[in-house]
């Protein structure tokens, strides 16, 4: 018995528009919405749509048995809710068959990974809870953007309660070994390890339609007996691919789609299963453990990150960002928020890889930039603008542990005011239904404080602006005694910028 | 081989081409070579070609005796190379006005009476050609085609000619009558026309209607800069970033759009120079433009830059632009790049068809040339990236491989 494990990914980025260094501190708008509304109609109409109806149809005729996995970056749900409404729809309906997983990665395909663990985390939190508000679904199973695996990404995950992550079968890390086994992760072990087949991958999503691949025509008969003509042991086949393989990278009349639907019969004569990743996990035991102390991915003959930081302008761009990740998690501006994830996709850097031979010839096919260095150049303005947004909600002259704890103070005395607040209600309430004389001592204790109150009030005013009606209230009652010597520290500092 | 220019005594970019084409092919090994400029100075390198200057070439007879001759020409040339051409007089020239060894004067320089000299060199070659044993006939540019053409007629050798450009990148359209008919029956007569890139390839088969097939395009190369070179720096207490344009302030190299980017610079950014070295027609007009634009506090004018001060410019720059109309090769962003500076350049210019690390725009395109300007100076590592990468690059262009280009062409001539 084999099993084959179908996992498909589909990101989109948001794309820049040209920005221009005039637009630095001008203009705050930095995406080119007809491009990325252009690109992802086209391809849910000749792939996804069309990709989907097939599964669908697959499942149904196959009793369920034809089971599948998705990987949908946070932006790319975004841009599909608002352009392709319908493909929303359709996925809904794949999902209610019960027949497909859908796996938890970074929000915004991101490097977060590598450089900001605080930002990984809250990225893998966000999408999941996009895909469990979609899809009624909460992943089990974690996929790195670009399947980007580390041991440190490996604890991390772990330490998030993911049984399994999905990554790629670099030569480097695996050697003699085959991908078609269930490992575990070196630095936590109970973390399973599912690794591309990526000869078999890439047959489908790759070599399909290339009269000069020697295996030309590929049929569903052929490529399910190369599966069953593995070794014996060998029983898990993972098939990862981007999903546009499916009538984009090899158009509808290659017959891309027959090939698929064809797929389930030919398995089935030879008691091969297709499994989830959560399937696979549950039923197979790793065999070994697997330690890759650098990073790894599916891109580029290399299969390390080298598509993203290879060079210079590619490491300068991300370190740039990330130096900045600590003081945007403390803001509150919604835009500033959508940006950063944005600006976070990894797409922005692959455009900047200079890789001139034919392995980096793909980075300029997808690149809507002319050149690396243009990428680099637009790319640096929008971060520069960015950043000075950033620094107008927080200057850069308090640092990050000296404002979260200024935050924090003023975060806290908020709620303190507010109890007081509550406290001073209910006791006026009191006051005025206390006719019994029960509570004598606690009228003249307030007054002589009121008394004194309202004097220094005034002056207090003009630098706190945006608390003061919070604060009035509480001022003017008798119990503010608690809050009163802290407010003055507290809001002195943030005033001075 | 008729050139028109040599190193250490050039104008232009075509001497500095026509020595590091020379060497290269030297460099590939058995090949003889005699290099015909008009007018040696003495000091010119003789190890790899053996030069003949046309104004040492006798065309009317004079009888002189070794010693005087020795006294005369001595430091340029051999006194027996005189005698020997002297034995190949064909004519007699001396309604000419010749000097007293029985040779024309030549400046060697673009004088008012170019054409005429043009013409006498020409006459000076029947002789060089009926003297020197040759296999291939090679002339530098459209001075010495007439030259080629005379040595073809003389000895019956295949004439190669190189084209470093042609009067279409010069006059930005408004071509030359004359240049134009010296131009296309230099390449009519030429057994083949070796062009300096696609873009000069592409001009002489559309704009002088020659047959593809006998069109080869080999690209320029530059010589590896010495350590003296090299090892210049920045002046002390350079605070601002400088971004240089140089080269002569002529229509063909688009002055006016670096003005134009300069002013858009300037007015975002506060510690940025910008120089244009070099002189031409256009300077002042330049002049008046930067005023105009009102960013002459920070413009300056160098005037005509020659030798090492070319190079303590370039020490000192940040950004190198070339931002050629029509540039039928343009060595210089080589030799920035050589020295470390970031360059960019026209999509319009030979080179940007070799070059993968600079930043290529379109020389109209102001904005691009301005974004272009502002990353360089504003990121470092955009600076850093663009410098290494291209520093690696430029030094894999060398004149030896553009050599052997050459010799496989005349190759193919001999054994046609």
């Amino acid at each position: 018995m084999k099993a084959i494990c179908f996992y498909f990914q589909i990101h989109q980025p948001f794309r820049l528009k040209h920005y221009r260094f005039f637009d630095i501190g001008n203009d705050h708008y930095y995406y080119d919405d007809f491009a990325d509304d252009d690109i992802i109609t086209r391809i849910a109409q000749r792939s996804y749509l069309p990709a989907n109806e097939m599964l669908l149809d697959m499942i149904k005729q196959n009793g369920k048995k034809f089971k599948v996995a998705f990987s949908i970056s946070g932006t790319a749900l975004e841009q599909l809710e608002q352009y392709v409404p319908e493909f929303i729809d359709s996925m809904k309906e794949l999902a209610a068959t019960g027949c497909v997983e859908f796996l938890s990665e970074t929000y915004a395909h991101s490097l977060s990974s590598l450089y900001d663990p605080d930002e990984f985390v809250a990225q893998v939190k966000a999408h999941d809870a996009k895909i469990f508000q979609l899809f009624g679904q909460k992943p089990k199973v974690f996929r790195n953007t670009e399947l980007i695996y580390d041991d440190d990404v490996a604890s991390m995950v772990y330490a998030m309660g993911f049984k399994a992550a999905i990554t790629a079968d670099a030569k480097h890390v695996l050697g003699w070994r085959s991908p078609n086994f269930l490992y575990s992760s070196a630095s936590a072990p109970k973390l399973k390890l599912l690794l591309k087949n990526g000869k078999l991958s890439d047959d489908i999503s790759f070599r399909f339609s290339n009269p000069e691949w020697a295996s030309y025509p590929l049929t569903a008969d052929k490529y399910i007996n190369w599966i069953n003509e593995l070794p014996q042991e060998e029983q898990l086949i993972n098939l990862f691919m981007n999903y546009d393989a499916f009538g984009e990278l090899q158009p509808r009349e290659s017959g891309i789609f027959e090939f698929m639907k064809a797929l389930p019969r030919f398995a089935a004569e030879h008691d091969i299963q297709f499994w989830t990743p959560s399937e696979v996990v549950s039923k197979f035991k790793p065999v070994a453990e697997l330690a890759v102390p650098y990073p790894m991915s599916w891109t580029d003959e290399a299969r390390d990150t080298s598509a993203w930081l290879g060079n210079t302008l590619q490491q300068e761009a991300v370190h740039k960002l990330y130096s900045i990740g600590e003081r945007v998690r403390l803001c509150t501006d919604r835009r500033i928020k959508q940006d950063w994830n944005y600006l976070q996709a990894s797409d922005h850097f692959f455009y900047m890889s200079t890789k001139h031979n034919d392995d980096g010839s793909v980075h300029s096919h997808y690149s809507p930039y002319d050149s690396p260095y243009t990428a680099f150049t637009n790319y640096m303005n929008v971060l520069s603008d960015f950043m000075t947004r950033v620094e107008e909600q927080y200057p850069t002259s308090i640092d990050n542990e000296e404002l979260n704890s200024l935050l924090l103070t003023i975060r806290n005395q908020e709620q303190e005011i507010e109890r007081l607040h509550r406290e001073v209600e209910m006791m006026r309430n009191n006051i005025v239904q206390d006719t019994t004389g029960d509570f004598p001592i606690d009228e003249p204790e307030p007054a002589p404080v009121q008394k004194e109150k309202p004097e220094p009030e005034p002056e207090k005013k003009p630098a706190p602006k945006k608390k003061a009606p919070a604060k009035k209230p509480a001022a003017k009652k008798a119990p503010a005694k608690k809050a009163e010597p802290k407010k003055p520290a507290a809001k002195k500092t943030p005033a001075k910028k | 081989m008729f050139g028109w220019e040599f190193p250490p005594h050039i104008l232009g970019g075509l001497g500095t081409a026509s020595y590091g084409l020379t060497k290269g092919m030297w460099e590939n090994g058995d090949m003889d070579i005699t290099f015909v400029i008009p007018k040696p100075w003495g000091d010119e390198p003789k190890d790899f070609a053996k030069i003949i200057g046309a104004n040492s070439t006798p065309v009317a007879w004079r009888d002189v005796n070794w010693d005087y001759v020795q006294s005369r020409i001595g430091d340029v040339m051999d006194p027996q190379l005189y005698f020997n051409l002297r034995d190949h007089i064909y004519g007699d020239f001396n309604y000419m006005s010749t000097n007293d060894l029985g040779c024309i004067e030549f400046s060697g320089r673009y004088p008012e009476n170019l054409l005429e000299e043009i013409n006498n060199y020409s006459i000076v070659a029947g002789v060089i050609a009926r003297t020197v044993d040759c296999d291939v006939i090679h002339s530098h540019d459209w001075l010495t085609y007439p030259a080629g053409i005379h040595a073809k007629q003389v000895t019956g050798k295949p004439l190669v000619i190189h084209v470093h450009a042609t009067d279409f990148d010069r006059s930005r359209g408004n071509v030359n009558p004359t240049v134009f008919s010296i131009e296309k029956d230099g390449m009519n007569n030429a057994d083949h026309i070796i062009t300096v890139s696609n873009l000069t390839r592409r001009t002489v088969i559309e704009k002088y209607g020659i047959s593809p097939d006998k069109v080869t395009t080999v690209h320029n190369a530059v010589e590896p800069l010495n350590e003296e070179l090299l090892n210049l720096e920045a002046p002390p207490g350079k605070t601002s970033k400088v971004i240089t344009f140089l080269g002569r302030i002529t229509m063909q190299k688009g002055p006016e759009y670096f003005v134009e980017a300069a002013a858009q610079v300037l007015h975002k950014v506060n510690n940025a120079q910008f120089v244009m070295a070099g002189s031409g027609d256009m300077m002042d007009k330049m002049i008046r433009l930067a005023a105009k634009r009102d960013i002459a506090d920070r413009f300056h004018f160098t005037g005509f830059l020659k030798g090492k001060q070319v190079y303590e410019m370039l020490a000192a720059s940040d950004v190198y632009i070339m931002p050629s109309v029509s540039e039928p090769f343009g060595i210089s962003p080589l030799e920035a790049m050589q020295m470390g500076v970031p360059s960019i350049i026209s999509k319009q210019s030979g080179c940007a068809e070799i070059l993968d690390n600079v930043i290529k725009i379109d020389y109209w395109d102001t904005n691009a040339m301005a974004d272009a300007i502002y990353s360089i100076i504003k990121y470092p590592a955009m600076f850093n990236e663009l410098r290494e990468q291209g520093l690696a690059e430029v030094n894999q262009i060398t004149w030896d491989k553009a050599g052997a280009k050459v010799i496989n062409i005349y190759r193919n001539l001999i054994n046609r």
